[in-house]
């Protein structure tokens, strides 16, 4: 079973996924290698990352040195194709004209959809962070805990291949012995954080990513993932074998020819093509799902975009991970008399509790590496160290004025320069007036290399006013119905935001840097906005019962017992964690439910 | 490394046909119809699923606009941006007036401000180089050239100024921003990255040394 076009489609699957990206690859995976029929349908086109990543591209040989444009909007050699946040044909509306109460929807239509450009950072959520409810009285407890979820996250770093240390910090959950791939050196810039990041509490550590730095153990590590299962075992082990580690060169975000990092395609679709148990259908737009007169759902109805034609994609069960908003207006757009607001949407939860990281940055030139000894900075592409969360102390005597917390991202040192490479060089070197000539060259010199931004990425805990609906008037280019959205931040954000200013620019201080911002900067102006980190998540959340959620604990809705969530939309709240790696976990744990399901016939 | 002779330039072809054509009818001598104009330009994008893996240089996507005499201009421009020195060439060596035309002949809406700024901003700076010493800029010696961009570089430029050196500061920005995006402009800057290793070592003692942490 291959990548088909509409006229070869099976009669009926055992499971129709909608999606590609990280939730539906990992649940056809999980499915395929256990031998289910699974059939993928996908809006964007195929894409072959062997040979259409750029990946030692230079800005030189782009258009416009790669900047960003309406037609790739994360820049020219960024790993995405026919996305963006305003895609032609496909409109979305925001009930409010405010600019802080904005949401922006990146849609990502291609094979592998997200995950073939996002920065690998897989961090676990940790015991706290399912339990907002219980710590805060705020938002809601996820109906599992970390226990429930530890196995899994076990599993999927040990297929996709993760980097990092055990560092045994409270609520950033250490993986199991044997799971991680060893942590690249860290570069200069990180060590001094990391030492002089002490005098301000901050504690720097090796961050966790989805890239390998060294062969994957294609002996073992099969046998642990499927025990039992000599095909899935043998398949993946090709597989693994067929992935190079890290090359030591070039932004993850371009994508990786050498399989090093973890994309969708490259570590989850491929062996489950390999089982013959897979079908994948691109350019093949979700546009319903179809139910029987039980009220079980039968399947999909999608448009054909090579020539706008509608067909239909018939499954014993239905899996959604289409991306969180999208799975969620697929629901809001499933419309029957059993279930006239939409299907699977009887507690009337469908849409609601949208939530995204809450996130500010703020930078400085540091002057201690003017001058620093010229070498090879780039490393794995991205991030070898990050700040996690640990003020645990001030968040239990409620100090800090939000719930949770955030980690700190960073990039420091010599990175490929870019149109954008000396921004800020007066300011920052304290010249007024322009530079040019020879003491623009010489100052470039001296600039380049010493920046450090810090980002926030932090906890949002649910609220009523960030939720999405159809719009009532307006359709897509297939006729089909959009969302609007509605965003409000809450105070807890605004004071986090602050929260996160403050404590940047101590840690940028204690580095030595000056930061230019102003202190007392209007924080409602620095959030970004709601969508902007493309973390949304929630929208179809699960939870104890019914009436207040929209999936049980196997992000499996209530409503209709074989329709399943595989993508962001079950999460209860955002975590000061990247969401994708939660995503994989849970899609993997709802698949081994779903088979279990079909085993005892209840499906 | 193309010259810039190599390049697609629309608008020199147009300018002579109209040339040819205003010779051939009137004796029309306005020189606007020579240059490129800050009208929104029509060519088409790239498109949201452009080959990404392909090498491309100003002009593959969309023609380039500036006429000759507003392309001398830039050229001289860049290079008193970004002159050469012992170690590095200059802008123009390096083809970045032809990344400028690319950036102010795109036909997205974020350039669309740049092209009307630096179209203006290139027939102000030939024209303030006349009234001072008679001749266009790139004929300018350079200590000439240098009096004037200092003037808009300066700390407290003159109000009357003001648009010429909102012009001045982001043709900078595009200079050394197109300048250190090339090969040579990164070993100018001091990137050595970007090359496929078996390893990553770390860094070195010395850089290590070099902010106290060995």
């Amino acid at each position: 079973m291959p990548i088909i076009t509409a006229n070869k489609l099976q009669d009926s699957y055992d499971v129709v996924i909608v999606g590609s990206g990280a939730g539906g690859g990992q649940t056809a995976y999980t499915l395929t290698m256990e031998g289910l029929k699974v059939l993928i349908l996908e809006a964007g086109r195929s894409f072959d990352v062997q040979s259409e990543v750029a990946m030692l591209q230079l800005p030189s040989q782009a258009p416009l040195r790669g900047e960003k444009t309406p037609d790739k909007q994360y820049g020219f050699h960024d790993c995405s194709i026919n996305s963006g946040w305003d895609i032609p044909g496909e409109p979305y509306t925001n009930a409010s004209k405010e600019p802080e109460d904005q949401f922006r929807w990146w849609r990502q239509r291609m094979m592998g959809g997200r995950t073939n450009h996002w920065g690998r950072i897989t961090l676990r959520n940790g015991p706290y962070d399912f339990k907002p409810r219980t710590r805060f009285d705020l938002g809601f407890d996820w109906p599992i805990g970390y226990d429930d979820i530890a196995p899994y996250y076990d599993k999927v770093e040990m297929l996709i291949g993760v980097f990092g240390t055990n560092e045994g910090l409270e609520n950033s959950p250490n993986s199991s012995p044997g799971v991680l791939q060893p942590a690249p050196k860290l570069r200069v810039g990180e060590l001094y954080a990391q030492k002089h990041g002490k005098k301000v509490g901050a504690h720097v550590a090796s961050i966790h990513r989805a890239v390998l730095t060294k062969p994957q153990d294609a002996d073992t590590l099969p046998a642990k993932l499927h025990p039992g299962n000599a095909k899935a075992q043998s398949i993946l082990a090709d597989s693994m074998r067929t992935r190079s580690p890290c090359f030591w060169a070039t932004d993850c975000h371009r994508g990786c020819a050498i399989r090093a990092n973890y994309d969708s395609q490259t570590v989850h679709l491929r062996p489950a093509l390999a089982t013959g148990n897979l079908d994948i259908l691109p350019n093949a737009m979700a546009r319903e799902v179809t139910l029987d007169k039980q009220g079980r759902a039968t399947g999909i109805t999608f448009i054909n975009k090579a020539n706008g034609s509608e067909g239909h994609a018939k499954g014993r069960a239905v899996v959604l991970a289409a991306s969180s908003q999208e799975s969620v207006r697929l629901l809001l757009n499933s419309k029957s008399n059993a279930f006239p607001q939409g299907l699977a949407n009887s507690s009337g939860k469908v849409g609601k509790y949208v939530t995204d990281s809450v996130s500010s940055s703020l930078g400085a030139h540091i002057p201690a590496f003017e001058g620093m000894p010229i070498h090879n900075e780039d490393g794995a592409g991205g991030p070898h160290a990050y700040v996690p969360w640990t003020l645990h102390a001030q968040n239990r005597k409620g100090e800090l004025g939000f719930p949770g917390g955030y980690h700190l991202e960073f990039g420091s040192g010599r990175q490929m320069p870019s149109l954008t490479t000396l921004n800020g060089i007066e300011s920052r070197l304290g010249h007024e007036g322009v530079l040019f000539g020879a003491k623009l060259k010489e100052e470039a010199r001296r600039f380049y290399g010493c920046q450090i931004g810090f980002g926030g990425q932090g906890t949002m805990l649910p609220n009523d006013g960030s939720f999405c609906e159809l719009d009532p008037e307006l359709k897509d280019q297939w006729g089909i119905p959009v969302l609007r959205f509605h965003w409000k931040w809450t105070d807890f954000e605004l004071n986090q935001v602050r929260h996160q200013q403050q404590r940047i620019r101590e840690l940028l201080e204690a580095m030595g840097g000056k930061v230019a911002a102003k202190a007392d900067a209007d924080v409602s102006k620095l959030i970004k906005r709601g969508g902007e980190v493309i973390h949304e998540v929630g929208g179809a959340i699960m939870g104890a019962d019914r009436e207040s959620s929209v999936t049980n604990q196997w992000s499996q809705t209530w409503d209709v017992k074989n329709l399943f969530m595989a993508d962001g939309a079950p999460f209860a709240s955002t975590a000061d964690k990247n969401p994708t790696l939660t995503i994989m976990a849970l899609a993997w744990r709802m698949a081994d439910h779903l088979m279990d399901e079909m085993k005892k016939g209840n499906i | 490394m193309s010259t810039p002779d190599d390049l697609p330039r629309m608008d020199r072809r147009k300018a002579l046909q109209w040339m040819l054509t205003a010779t051939a009818t009137m004796a029309v001598r306005d020189p606007s119809l020579f240059a490129a104009d800050a009208n929104a330009i029509k060519a088409q994008g790239y498109g949201p699923d452009p080959v990404m893996v392909k090498i491309y240089k100003p002009g593959d996507v969309w023609p380039l606009t500036l006429a000759e005499p507003q392309r001398r201009t830039t050229r001289a421009l860049c290079d008193v941006i970004m002159p050469a020195d012992e170690t590095s060439p200059s802008a123009s060596a390096l083809g970045v007036p032809d990344f400028i035309d690319e950036w102010i002949s795109s036909p997205y809406p974020a350039q669309a401000g740049d092209r009307r700024l630096v179209l203006e901003g290139l027939q102000w700076i030939d024209q303030e180089a006349s009234t001072r010493f008679g001749k266009t800029f790139p004929d300018l010696t350079l200590e000439q050239q240098t009096a004037i961009c200092s003037d808009l570089a300066s700390a407290k430029p003159l109000p009357e100024y003001k648009k010429a050196v909102t012009f001045f500061k982001r043709f900078r920005d595009l200079t050394a921003g197109g300048y250190y995006t090339t090969p040579e402009g990164m070993k100018a800057i001091g990137y050595v990255g970007n090359m496929p290793s078996g390893t990553f070592e770390g860094p070195p003692l010395e850089a290590l040394k070099h902010v106290g942490l060995a």
